[in-house]
């Protein structure tokens, strides 16, 4: 039984395409005919006729037909289908016979050739005996014909031609070898086609007639045999659809034979066949659905057909191949534009077909008595016939009762790896990483029956961080159990301790006492001796492995392994922590390490370390059996418990403000002599498992059983890897008393008292205090500071006085003054240094101080009133000395300005207001603004002592605009109106130029208002004269009411604009609360002067 | 297989994205037990896949539901997935032609009614494998019922 007894006959997958055989064509010897013949064969793209060409010579044997069955009554079937059926109808018989000639129609001896073509026809016939094939003859012409019906001996010759060969019309053909050869090669193809075509109808038409002639009882085999031929022959039709409908047919007929033994394979084998044609029928119909549903059927019915026991192994090969042929459909489809999705991919198939394969691997071990056993295959062959090949698909070339004996040297490995890594493949690219990860684990195992140990552990490595991840500790145990079997057998020292200490470890779901025999393990390897061979390993391969770790015992003394266990679970967990998140200088930095075993028995260490970023560090950091002598119990791990380590070094100053950082802690398992193994945890311990536990821990409510004293609950150990080295808190204190803010001008005292608390003397007291530098350039310009604070400082004074020799320490004040011209916040800095013993400290004390002042602008007409307004935003009283306005001279007073806030105290928030009333001369036309003056305030701190000097703040007013009008509108009305009681109104209208004003005057409509006077008048006005327009308004509704607009146009100045002069009109009037009487129109410069820090 | 009738619930958790550890495995007892682990396991590709489909589509259409995972030969796997994400995974074999959608939508019902009432107690810490007898009673029952 060959392994590829399973395969499909090739015939079987390939497309199938009408047969059509060319003769009379010397194609290695001339070269006319070897151009025909490239042109029919060569670039056969997808838009050409489905034909399959061959060049066989004119007389050709053509495989026989036999004698024609009149009856089938005493006929009983050997098989469902002929192994040579398939191939015969692609390769053997052809659907037409295609006889080349050359011949002109003004061929000279034409009688002669004609017969000579007519004979060779004949040859052609007799070979064809009994078949249905055509026969077509191509002349090979020289010249380019005529157009039909132009020449008459070319028709003449062609009647007779076809007479003297027997032939239609429709089968001569006329080929004229011109330049235009591939036109008439694809014309001549398509007309071989529709010959193919009828043929092959003819054909099916033959197979269908057999049917009446056929019973129920002895012709089964018949029937599926019929239903089968007529299918593959739509097929050759390129009938797809009808083929499907027959090989449907087929398949129904097939299940409904009665199985027993002896004809199961050959049942089975022909399901299988069908079931390929009617899957790629299917796909190809871009019906995928039916092709899964029929397959699905197809295993359905099949699965349960296995035969006899003995044979379930080739069932089970069966059902592989099954899976298998179907996955590679499926995947060709997709490769030609279909969509798979992640439910419904070839992955699963390929896994199935695997998974049949190592179904049948275990059922042949277990008829074979295990893979020792085999008894080498038997000579001469049993399974060799004579021929070689067997008459029908799926039959046994031998009789019942000798066939089992081996058949399993041939079970093969690689299959059942290259099908899953087939779906392994698959399965990555719809996106199913678990199942991927699974199947990977299978191909570990694979191997590792393989014995490539190598390889299996390679891939169980690769998922098995996969696996970690997702907490899936069951599965993860159970691959782990592989890798440590893999790793015993190849005596990898470092694998096998490292599987074997997660093994026992708390990840691993093992029982107790395998945990045990595990960790026994690891300590005889430890001890430089062989473990234990692993349970369930082939015993041949246990005797390679001790062979091995012999080896490796002998020469690998004082190796040094390091494990990287941050990654794993392994069986020691590790936290290390800085007691504090920093540590000053002065005091040393303290480091635990917390240790805690899950193993059954206790672990014994002899070294820890701790790697720290500064290695100097690390020499404080250790625990072993030569330095400090630990007791003998602190070095070993009881499981449960937490050990505590604890290390103390004291931090150099260079690292002050620096980050020490632990990099790793490491624990030696083993001894010098004999095998040490490191497990190293990167940065402060913590594993794969850790960080989960740790949240889950914080979560939970559970309460802690009470410890006993100097013991720590590990759930409440977090890691703290690094801290901060930070320079020693000095013990001086300073403190500044000053009253912010700092005023503009003012000279500011800021007292500095300094005291130590140290417990020896602070030598070398040194004071820098002033403006902090590093601020705006500007502010230490307009910034200065002085110890002296009885005069006003000037430019002379610098904005920092660096290094006050302060002498030894006394408690002691300095004051300091400062002054600001301009305003701002400005960070002051006073520095103290001190010496004490050898440690060097400073502090820094910051003091904010800000000013600023706010103007807003206003304009001017007709006399107007100058308003100030102080407001005292300083948080400390103000003393107001004095007042004073200085006007420019483009302003006039009206009366005597004198200063109305003398020695006025302001408290804050408080604001004092003076008003002046001023006019504004009459200006040069073009002028817009005009300057009004400065105004001078006197004023100091009401707390400040009479030797500070008194401030004198000059505010310049803001420019004010100048117009000039033509026409000076006011109005005279009550101060407030009642709903229903009349509201006179006067409006005076003043001319202020020269010449007469034409006025025209509308009142509009007004919804509040009802009223009486002139509604629209057009009146004139002499220069410098008034009128008077008198109106009574009846309010309607009552709050304030905008009055109804007056619309004054002035005829001969257009550009004054009624909008202008409304201006100076009171536009809202209030009903009922009467508040607002603006009767003047009045202009108010307001200056507001503000002050805060 | 013909000992593995009865359904094998499964409950399966995820805090994050990424977590799908098991909160509570339970089959009936069998040598093929790993091979259901695997079978869950792997089924989770389906779950979180429907689960990102259904946050993309229509969010309050809630369905906790996710009907068949995916048929393999011999079982077939039902998912559910919670509000909070947490995952419930039924094998059942496939030759157990009693349960039908109806049937496994009242089991995973009837689990996540329980998985509530364990998630209620106090002295449960989420996230920690349950171990509680009622919920032990309730899905042996269960798993007697489909036998």
């Amino acid at each position: 039984m060959s392994p590829a007894q399973w395969d499909l006959p090739p015939e079987l997958c390939c497309r199938p395409m009408a047969f059509v055989a060319l003769t009379g064509l010397d194609v290695v010897y001339n070269a006319v005919h070897r151009a025909i013949w490239d042109a029919f064969c060569a670039n056969r793209r997808a838009d050409r006729v489905p034909i399959s060409f061959k060049v066989l010579p004119g007389d050709h044997e053509y495989p026989k037909c036999r004698t024609k069955r009149t009856s089938y009554e005493w006929y009983i079937p050997k098989g469902i289908l002929k192994t040579g059926w398939m191939n015969k109808h692609l390769n053997l018989v052809p659907a037409l016979v295609v006889l080349f000639y050359e011949l002109d129609w003004d061929e000279p001896q034409w009688k002669e050739k004609q017969s000579e073509c007519a004979t060779k026809v004949e040859i052609v016939r007799t070979s064809l005996q009994g078949r249905n094939t055509k026969v077509a003859v191509v002349l090979i012409q020289k010249k380019t014909p005529l157009p039909p019906g132009e020449d008459v001996m070319a028709s003449e010759r062609a009647a007779a031609l076809c007479n003297a060969c027997d032939l239609s019309g429709k089968s001569l053909f006329v080929l004229p070898h011109t330049d235009h050869l591939v036109g008439y090669i694809i014309r001549l193809e398509n007309a071989f086609y529709e010959h193919a075509q009828t043929y092959y109808y003819t054909e099916i038409r033959r197979v269908k007639s057999h049917k009446e002639f056929l019973n129920k009882t002895t012709h089964q085999l018949l029937f599926v045999r019929h239903q089968f031929k007529t299918a593959f022959f739509s097929e050759l039709k390129q009938d797809t659809q009808n083929a499907l409908k027959y090989y449907r047919a087929a398949y129904s007929l097939i299940h409904e034979l009665r199985t027993h033994e002896t004809n199961i394979l050959e049942i089975k084998t022909m399901a299988g066949f069908i079931n390929y044609k009617i899957c790629r029928l299917c796909f190809q119909h871009n019906t995928p659905l039916d092709a899964i549903a029929q397959f699905r059927k197809h295993i359905d019915l099949c699965k349960k057909k296995i035969g006899s026991a003995e044979l379930a192994f080739e069932h089970a090969a069966w059902m592989s191949k099954q899976f298998q042929y179907f996955g590679d459909l499926f995947d060709e489809a997709i490769k030609l534009g279909l969509t798979a999705i992640q439910t419904q991919n070839p992955g699963f198939y390929y896994q199935q077909a695997a998974h049949y394969a190592q179904e049948r691997k275990r059922l042949a071990f277990q008829l074979c008595g295990g893979p020792e056993a085999n008894l080498g295959y038997p000579a001469p062959d049993p399974l060799e016939t004579p021929t070689g090949i067997l008459d029908f698909y799926g039959q046994r070339a031998w009789r019942q009762g000798h066939q089992i004996s081996t058949c399993f040297k041939l079970v093969s490995q690689e299959l059942i790896i290259a099908l899953l890594s087939n779906a392994v493949a698959q399965f990555k690219k719809y996106k199913c990483p678990r199942m991927k990860s699974r199947l990977m684990v299978q191909m570990g195992e694979e191997y590792y029956h393989t014995k490539d140990y190598a390889k299996a552990l390679k891939l169980l490595d690769y998922v098995m961080c996969d696996y970690r991840t997702e907490r899936w500790w069951g599965l993860l145990t159970s691959i782990l159990g592989t890798a440590l079997r893999c790793s015993y057998l190849m005596a990898q020292v470092k694998d096998y301790v490292s599987y074997s200490m997660e093994l026992v470890g708390r990840a691993s779901m093992l029982r107790e006492d395998q945990k045990s025999r595990i960790q026994k393990n690891v300590a005889k390897v430890l001890k430089n001796e062989p473990p234990e061979a692993e349970p369930d390993c082939d015993p041949s391969a246990v005797k390679a492995a001790q062979a091995l770790w012999n080896e490796r015992g002998s020469q690998a003394s004082g190796e040094d392994l390091i494990l990287e266990v941050q990654d794993s679970v392994p069986f020691v967990q590790c936290k290390a922590r800085f007691l504090h998140p920093s540590f000053h200088l002065d005091v040393p930095v303290q480091l635990h390490v917390f240790l805690l075993t899950d193993s059954p028995h206790p672990v014994r260490f002899s070294k820890l370390c701790v790697s720290l970023s500064n290695q100097d560090y690390n020499q404080y950091c250790v625990v072993d059996s030569l330095g400090q002598a630990p007791a003998q119990e602190d070095m070993c791990l009881v499981p449960g418990r937490t050990h505590r380590y604890s290390f103390r070094f004291v931090a150099r100053p260079e690292d002050v403000g620096k980050k020490i950082e632990i990099t790793g802690v490491d624990l030696m398992l083993g001894s010098e002599n004999g095998r040490c193994i490191f497990l190293n945890w990167r940065g402060g311990g913590g594993d794969a498992a850790s960080s989960h536990e740790a949240l889950q821990a914080t979560r939970s409510f559970k309460r802690r059983g009470r410890l006993p004293e100097n013991e720590v609950d590990w759930d409440t150990v977090s890691i703290q890897a690094s801290t901060m080295i930070i320079s020693r808190v000095p013990r001086i204190s300073v403190q500044l008393h000053h009253e912010p803010p700092a005023l503009n001008n003012e000279m500011y005292c800021m007292m500095v008292t300094i005291q130590s608390h140290e417990d020896i003397v602070a030598r070398d007291l040194k004071l820098t205090a002033g403006l902090k530098p590093g601020q705006d350039a500007n502010l230490s310009h307009t910034t200065h500071v002085t110890l002296d604070g009885s005069k006003m400082c000037d430019d002379s004074h610098r904005a920092l006085l660096p290094d006050i020799p302060m002498g030894d320490l006394q408690p002691q004040e300095k004051p300091l003054s400062i002054r600001c011209s301009t305003t701002g916040p400005r960070i002051f800095l006073v520095h103290v240094a001190y010496t004490v013993d050898t440690c060097i400290e400073g502090r820094d004390i910051v003091c904010k101080c800000h000013k600023f002042e706010h103007l807003e602008h206003v304009f001017v007409d007709v006399p107007f009133l100058l308003m100030t307004d102080i407001l005292s935003m300083s948080p400390w009283p103000l003393h107001l000395v004095t007042s004073e306005l200085q006007l420019a001279p483009t302003m006039a007073a009206v009366d005597q300005p004198a200063s109305q806030v003398e020695e006025v105290v302001l408290q804050t928030g408080e604001s004092a207001s003076e008003c002046f009333c001023l006019t504004c001369p009459p200006v040069h036309h073009g002028t817009t603004g005009v300057a009004s003056g400065q105004y001078v305030m006197s004023w100091k701190r009401k707390s400040a002592n009479a030797t500070i000097p008194v401030v004198n703040t000059v505010i310049t007013l803001p420019h004010v605009a100048v117009e000039t009008i033509p026409l000076y509108v006011h109005a005279d009305l009550p101060s407030f109106g009642r709903v229903r009681e009349s509201l006179p109104v006067k409006y005076h209208i003043q001319n202020r130029t020269a010449i007469v004003q034409e006025v025209e005057m509308s009142v509009e409509p007004s919804d509040a208002f009802m009223f009486s006077g002139l509604k629209q008048v057009r009146l004139r006005i002499l220069p410098g004269t008034e009128q008077d327009m008198l109106y009574n308004f009846y309010p309607l509704m009552a709050g304030y009411q905008m009055l109804p607009l007056l619309n004054i146009n002035l005829l001969r100045l257009p550009a004054v604009s009624g909008q202008l002069l409304r201006r100076f009109l009171p536009s809202l009037q209030s009903i009922y609360v009467p508040q607002y009487k603006p009767v003047y129109i009045t202009q108010v410069a307001a200056c507001r002067v503000s002050f805060y820090y | 297989m013909m000992t593995m009738l009865g359904g094998e619930p499964f409950l399966l958790v995820s805090k994050q994205e990424q977590q799908n550890y098991p909160l509570y495995i339970r089959s009936v007892p069998s040598d093929s037990e790993l091979k259901f682990h695997y079978t869950v396991h792997t089924s989770l590709d389906v779950v979180e896949e429907k689960v990102s489909a259904v946050g993309k589509v229509i969010v309050d259409q809630r369905e906790l539901y996710l009907g068949l995972l995916y048929p393999t030969e011999d079982y077939k796997v039902y998912g559910y997935v919670t509000n909070s994400k947490v995952k419930f995974v039924i094998v059942v074999d496939s030759s157990n032609t009693s349960l039908r959608d109806n049937e496994i939508r009242s089991m995973f019902r009837k689990l996540h009614n329980s998985f509530t009432d364990v998630m209620c107690n106090p002295f449960y810490n989420p996230g920690d494998p349950i171990q509680s007898k009622v919920f032990d009673s309730m899905v042996s029952s269960m798993m007697v019922q489909t036998c």
